[in-house]
């Protein structure tokens, strides 16, 4: 395979890692929470998509905008109820409740859906091949790069020049003197955290082309999430972006050339990449 | 005894300290006094290697200590306590004494023989919560204890470790003003040639207990002298007195 | 001082303690038909006692402990495959080894970070290890294992009962209750208590002038080397490893269990092991996705109301009952 498509083809799994973790990056940068269920409101996203297009016969835009506003308000209101309470807890106890929480919505789905993969039908103009003069590539993946590349500048911008994001910047380097000046850190985490998780519902939804969509979705692809988030740094959404970037086409050049266990290469590169710069290749030394 | 040379620290932009020349005399009763924000505790925290300076040098008897991390310092003979107690709270105030006790005895990392049967450890240990008057409470968890009784378990740990050097940052705040005389009757009982520094709000404490106090302003030595000199020198009183009119 | 004389009396044995061994020798004659579930019961308390000490006690959070049970798992599966190394006690005191010498080698490595970066660390370890057996079929069997292993008597006398597992119970119950005892002696050391004191407050115990990471590798090192010790009894017990010993599932089935039971509290591991395996015997292979979602709420309910597992529980009941307050480790 040509290096272009070898390129594109992991830049366009690399948007959805980024998709998905970015908000992970975010909650964890902010709060320190180490939300192990984070892949559970992107499966839930995609089943969101998935059941409303099958049942309700909405079109793939529409129904990624409704898995993005459902999903970020139930996880608001678990995230009032529940996680609230563990901020000041111990990580273990916040290991715990986040395993726990992807067994209840993995087990959930799987009662109420179904054990099978599911198909998430993609609209016509998504379908098929694009011709870009050099090369012609399925358009899907192009489609990919362009959102979440989009999404990159978005979020990117608005942490630069609006006054939310400038909040949640200053909180994520020191909470403590955030708060002190003022900040409602508890209501930012909210919102950051229905955000990120209705981007993650989003991300599930667009990658269900790629990373598949079945109740265990969230602990197979967990390590991969954590990995970008770590690498890329926390609450760096330009590190994330890239750090997903990185990884989207590490894991494709391995899946093509070392098929039976390429992925090891992934983990021992995360290694070597913790050890050298434990707070992630574009983190700060945190306060 | 412990001395810092030109000793700087700034985060960014912000100084924290600046150029400090300091010196703790063996034997010596000093107190750093100074407005909040002054920079008194992140001073301790450069003398006892919990913050690398910027710039300068810390000196322990001669010997260059800059370079050493904290632990290391401790095994010295520095010994701090904490602005904010830093207790084992799940644990009693027994264990939390113990486990200091352990570490200065040098068997902290002894893998065999049960820390119970240890009876210099244990023997220590009472000694201290004697001293301390903390008897009644010795077997309750220190997260059960008054924010004051609490204080106390942070100084019993502090001597525990037999310094030659002795920090207490603020250790007169949240302890009753009827408990007090029990820090300084504690602080009596040290050896004479220990060194021993406080930081404090309190001026009466400081006043009772300072043969020397050096004043502290935005990072930067202000004054130093005997009590005396001290309550006399203008600039002091300007410090001082222009923070009480403000607030 | 009380409170002197009870820290004195604090590792001293109390009644109940004879308890768990006499119910394990129990079960040998009372469960004749159960012994191999039951050396699996066994394998996995102790598999937990060793995550305890550095979970419990010294409060290193990893997801990838079965890292080093995989080590040992495979050490004593690949000696025998191709090695023609059967002498069962030789082997696991390999497994120990490899498995110990790993844990100091990325416990040196590792221990410098902590949070997020030391969780995915010890997960990225665990994980490279599990490919490398994959990759490497030739000498770990990939994908499906090594089945069919077996190994001489122990002690040249004790032969491996494949149909009862009456050999095996004993054997496993005989370590289970070494490894117990070494446990034991290090918690009440001044080496265990120092790693209560890092747990609690880390600052503080730098602030004390502790070696602290020094004590936390030598702490990572000798867990790894029990969890070492628990995969080669389960390759020698099952004469079969494959790459199960080294997944995630059962590293964070292992959390699960010493957190259900009650983590630093020693017998936490014996009380969550035979609750949990008990009721997933029972209810998973029945009902696997009911009994998914129940250990999610379970888990959930855990982790707001009783962080301190099964034997939280009854130290507030009892404390409520006696009214008095205590300090920590037993």
């Amino acid at each position: 395979m040509d290096p272009v498509s070898i390129l594109l083809g992991g830049f366009a799994s690399g948007m959805v890692l980024f998709i998905v973790s970015v908000g992970l990056s975010v909650t964890l940068g902010l709060m320190g929470f180490v939300n192990l269920a984070h892949g559970g409101f992107a499966m839930l996203g995609g089943y969101v998509i998935f059941l409303a297009m099958k049942h309700w016969g909405i079109g793939f835009v529409p129904a990624l905008a409704f898995a993005f506003v459902a999903v970020a308000a139930f996880s608001a209101v678990l995230e009032r109820l529940l996680y609230a309470r563990l901020y000041r807890a111990a990580e273990l106890d916040q290991v715990l409740f986040t395993i726990g929480l992807v067994f209840v919505m993995t087990a959930s789905v799987t009662l109420g859906i179904g054990p099978e993969t599911q198909v998430i039908e993609l609209p016509e103009w998504a379908r098929g091949q694009t011709d870009l003069g050099f090369i012609r590539y399925r358009t899907y993946s192009l489609v990919l790069i362009v959102v979440g590349t989009a999404l990159m500048l978005a979020l990117w911008l608005g942490f630069e020049r609006t006054r939310l994001g400038a909040q949640i910047r200053a909180a994520v380097d020191n909470r403590r003197m955030a708060s002190s000046l003022g900040v409602d850190v508890g209501r930012l985490f909210t919102i950051a955290f229905a955000v990120g998780s209705g981007l993650a519902a989003v991300g599930g939804g667009l990658g269900a082309e790629i990373l598949g969509l079945d109740p265990n979705y969230p602990l197979r692809y967990l390590v991969y999430f954590l990995i970008v988030v770590a690498v890329g740094g926390l609450g760096r959404v330009t590190g994330v972006y890239f750090a997903a970037l990185l990884i989207g086409v590490l894991d494709f050049v391995l899946k093509i050339y070392f098929p039976k266990g390429g992925t090891i290469f992934i983990y021992a590169l995360t290694l070597v990449l913790l050890l050298w710069r434990p707070h992630g290749l574009f983190g700060k030394k945190g306060a | 005894m412990l001395e810092t040379r030109g000793l700087c620290k700034s985060f960014g932009a912000l100084e924290v300290a600046r150029d400090v020349n300091f010196r703790l005399e063996r034997g010596a009763r000093h107190a750093l006094i100074g407005p909040n924000g002054a920079g008194k505790t992140t001073f301790v925290n450069l003398l006892t290697g919990v913050l690398p300076p910027s710039r300068g040098s810390v000196l322990l008897e001669g010997e260059d200590v800059t370079a050493l991390a904290q632990a290391r310092r401790v095994k010295r003979g520095i010994a701090r306590t904490f602005q904010i107690n830093q207790l084992f709270r799940g644990l009693s105030v027994f264990e939390n004494v113990a486990i200091a006790v352990s570490e200065r005895l040098g068997t902290g990392g002894a893998m065999w023989r049960a820390v119970g049967r240890r009876a210099d450890v244990i023997e220590e240990t009472m000694r201290l919560v004697r001293m301390l008057r903390l008897d009644v409470d010795a077997g309750r968890r220190v997260a059960e204890l008054p924010y004051g009784r609490q204080r106390l378990v942070e100084i019993a740990i502090a001597l525990g470790l037999n310094p030659r050097v002795l920090l207490l940052d603020e250790p007169a705040a949240g302890i009753p003003s009827t408990e007090s005389h029990i820090l300084l009757d504690a602080i009596a009982t040290l050896p004479k040639d220990i060194a021993v520094l406080i930081i404090e709000h309190d001026m009466d404490l400081v006043f009772r207990f300072a043969d020397r106090i050096t004043v502290l302003v935005s990072g930067a030595i202000l004054a130093e002298g005997t009590p005396a000199e001290i309550a006399a020198n203008p600039e002091v009183r300007t410090v001082y007195l222009g923070s009480a009119l403000d607030g | 001082m009380k409170a002197a004389s009870d820290f004195a009396q604090r590792h001293r044995l109390r009644w109940w303690e004879a308890l768990p061994w006499l119910a394990g020798i129990g079960a040998f004659f009372v469960f004749p038909n159960y012994l191999a579930f039951g050396t699996q019961v066994l394998i996995t308390i102790l598999f937990a006692l060793s995550l305890d000490l550095v979970l419990g006690y010294a409060g290193i959070v990893t997801l990838g402990h079965a890292a080093f049970f995989g080590a040992g798992a495979y050490t004593v599966g690949m000696l025998a495959a191709h090695a023609g190394w059967t002498e069962p006690l030789s082997g696991l005191l390999a497994a120990a080894v490899v498995a110990g010498a790993i844990g100091l080698v990325s416990g040196f490595v590792l221990l410098r970070t902590h949070g997020l970066t030391l969780l995915m660390l010890t997960l990225c370890t665990m994980t490279l290890l599990e490919q490398a057996a994959n990759m490497g079929a030739a000498w770990t069997g990939g994908f499906d294992g090594m089945p069919g292993l077996s190994f001489q008597k122990i002690l040249g006398v004790f032969g491996f009962d494949t149909l009862y597992f009456r050999t095996q119970y004993l054997y496993v119950l005989a370590l289970l209750f070494a490894a117990f005892v070494l446990v034991r002696t290090l918690i009440f050391s001044s080496f265990g208590q120092s790693l209560t004191g890092i747990r609690e407050n880390l600052l503080r115990m730098h602030a004390v002038g502790a070696p602290v990471r020094s004590r936390l590798i030598v702490a990572y090192a000798i867990s790894a080397a029990l969890a070492g010790l628990a995969g080669g009894l389960f390759t020698q017990a099952t004469g079969y490893v494959n790459l199960a010993v080294l997944g995630l599932e059962r590293a964070a089935g292992v959390m699960i269990i010493l957190i259900l039971g009650g983590y630093g509290r020693l017998y936490g591991a014996f009380v969550g092991a035979v609750a949990y395996m008990l009721l997933e015997h029972v209810l998973a292979k029945a009902y696997p996705t009911a009994w998914q979602l129940g250990l999610g709420i379970t888990l959930i309910t855990v982790a707001l109301f009783a962080r301190n597992g099964v034997i939280g529980i009854f130290d507030s009941l009892r404390r409520r009952l006696a009214g008095k307050t205590r300090g920590s480790a037993l």
